[in-house]
């Protein structure tokens, strides 16, 4: 319940003033017109194209995901919400914000591809749903930890993606790998070993995240 | 009267190779008034912050005990009541709406009728429904104590108190603070006389530089 009560302050603090979402939509609208420009009408392969699904995904993330903690320590409230909450209260709230903002980036892009790329066609719906899901959430858990590692430091918008990229990795190619063989209408049994590995990164992050955020928040 | 105290022993904090303090030691107990003082830059807030439970010493220990049960640091702040000048409300919500998010935060009943109160003994009454980025900061360091006082702790800590406050608003802290003192902990570090003048027992920085 406190999470969620912190969450709710996150929600309506947003809805005033529009911290990450406007950044998240420029830059979702920018990063996927740059794509459709920069193809013209030439005919991109499907690998392709569910790499770049990605990598939109991924910088999308970078660009509003750290505001969760970012914008506590830019208005200087970090030090009330350590007064009012635990730790772990603290990174719950914000990994709920943070995974519906991730949800709700991630269904537009998706959208916005499936409606402008003629080659961004899903055979497999299940194993897509299952690895947006999965990926999201581990997404959403590695972006809040780290977002609220640099949160304190100088260039922040320099180390989020630089920090975050090798942590995102091996989430991502599995991601990519994913996404390929849903496109490709690959079975269900055949995608299992991608589908343990991202399961057991999110068990891992999530693990680690909340052991190691009590030394990340204070001090 | 509280059955809380804070012990420290042996603190020692340095900043990179700047000692701050060293070989500090105390303990506060039940109730009463306690000033920290020293000079700017000395270690108050530092010393402060350590004592809320917001930064590790470099070494020593700080235990908080309540009913001769150690409280640890997950619930700390349920017992702590904090005002400094680096402590910041959130600008897009009322003065109301901060407080009661922070009930919920903390997950303590939000006492309408004692937030109230407090309104009303701290003035601002008629303005609890404006947004905090339209206040004074003089209001906003009255609406600190509101916060500091809402959920009744047993462990009050206050850096600079009556700092942007008019004469009014020292009187009514300076009233505040003799009364929570006679219940509970108060802990106040600062420069000012009339505030260091409250407490009986002071530590002063300068005495643990070496």
């Amino acid at each position: 319940m406190k999470s969620y009560a912190l969450f709710q302050k996150d929600i309506n603090s947003e809805l005033r003033t529009r911290y990450a979402v406007n950044s998240l939509a420029m830059f979702v609208i920018v990063a996927i017109s740059v794509i459709l420009f920069s193809i013209g009408n030439e005919k991109i392969s499907e690998n392709l194209t569910g790499g770049l699904y990605w990598v939109v995904i991924f910088f999308s993330a970078m660009s509003g995901l750290a505001r969760a903690f970012v914008s506590e320590e830019e208005r200087g409230t970090t030090l009330t919400l350590q007064l009012i909450a635990s730790p772990s209260t603290v990174f719950t709230g914000k990994l709920i914000f943070n995974l519906i903002l991730v949800f709700a980036m991630n269904s537009v892009i998706t959208l916005l591809y499936a409606a402008l790329f003629d080659e961004f066609v899903i055979k497999n719906f299940l194993l897509f749903f299952i690895t947006f899901v999965v990926g999201n959430i581990g997404l959403a858990v590695s972006s809040t930890v780290i977002a609220a590692i640099i949160a304190k430091a100088g260039s922040k918008g320099t180390l989020y993606p630089v920090l975050s990229f090798p942590i995102l990795l091996p989430l991502i190619l599995t991601s990519v790998q994913l996404t390929l063989f849903a496109m490709d209408g690959t079975r269900f049994g055949e995608a299992i070993f991608e589908l343990a590995i991202i399961v057991c990164y999110d068990i891992i992050m999530i693990s680690a995240s909340y052991m190691l955020f009590d030394f990340i928040w204070k001090d | 009267m509280s059955n809380y105290s804070v012990r420290a022993d042996a603190l020692l904090k340095t900043f990179g190779r700047r000692l701050i303090f060293n070989n500090l030691s105390f303990e506060f107990k039940k109730n009463g008034i306690f000033g920290i003082a020293g000079a700017n830059g000395s270690g108050k807030s530092t010393l402060i912050k350590i004592i809320a439970g917001l930064i590790s010493p470099t070494r020593g220990s700080i235990i908080h005990t309540n009913e001769g049960k150690v409280i640890d640091s997950e619930h700390l702040h349920n017992y702590i009541g904090f005002v400094s000048p680096y402590l910041i409300l959130y600008d897009e919500f009322t003065a109301w709406e901060n407080l009661s998010y922070f009930a919920k935060i903390r997950g303590v009943k939000f006492d309408e009728e004692r937030i109230k109160f407090l309104f009303y003994r701290f003035s601002l009454q008629t303005r609890k429904d404006d947004y905090v980025k339209a206040y004074s900061s003089g209001m906003k360091q009255r609406l600190k104590f509101i916060f500091a006082l809402m959920h009744k702790p047993v462990l009050l800590i206050f850096d600079e108190p009556t700092s942007n406050l008019d004469d009014e608003g020292k009187a009514v802290v300076y009233e505040m603070i003799k009364e929570e003192g006679g219940k509970n902990i108060v802990i106040v570090a600062s420069n000012e006389k009339t505030d260091i003048s409250l407490c009986p027992e002071i530590i002063v920085l300068e005495n643990y530089k070496e």
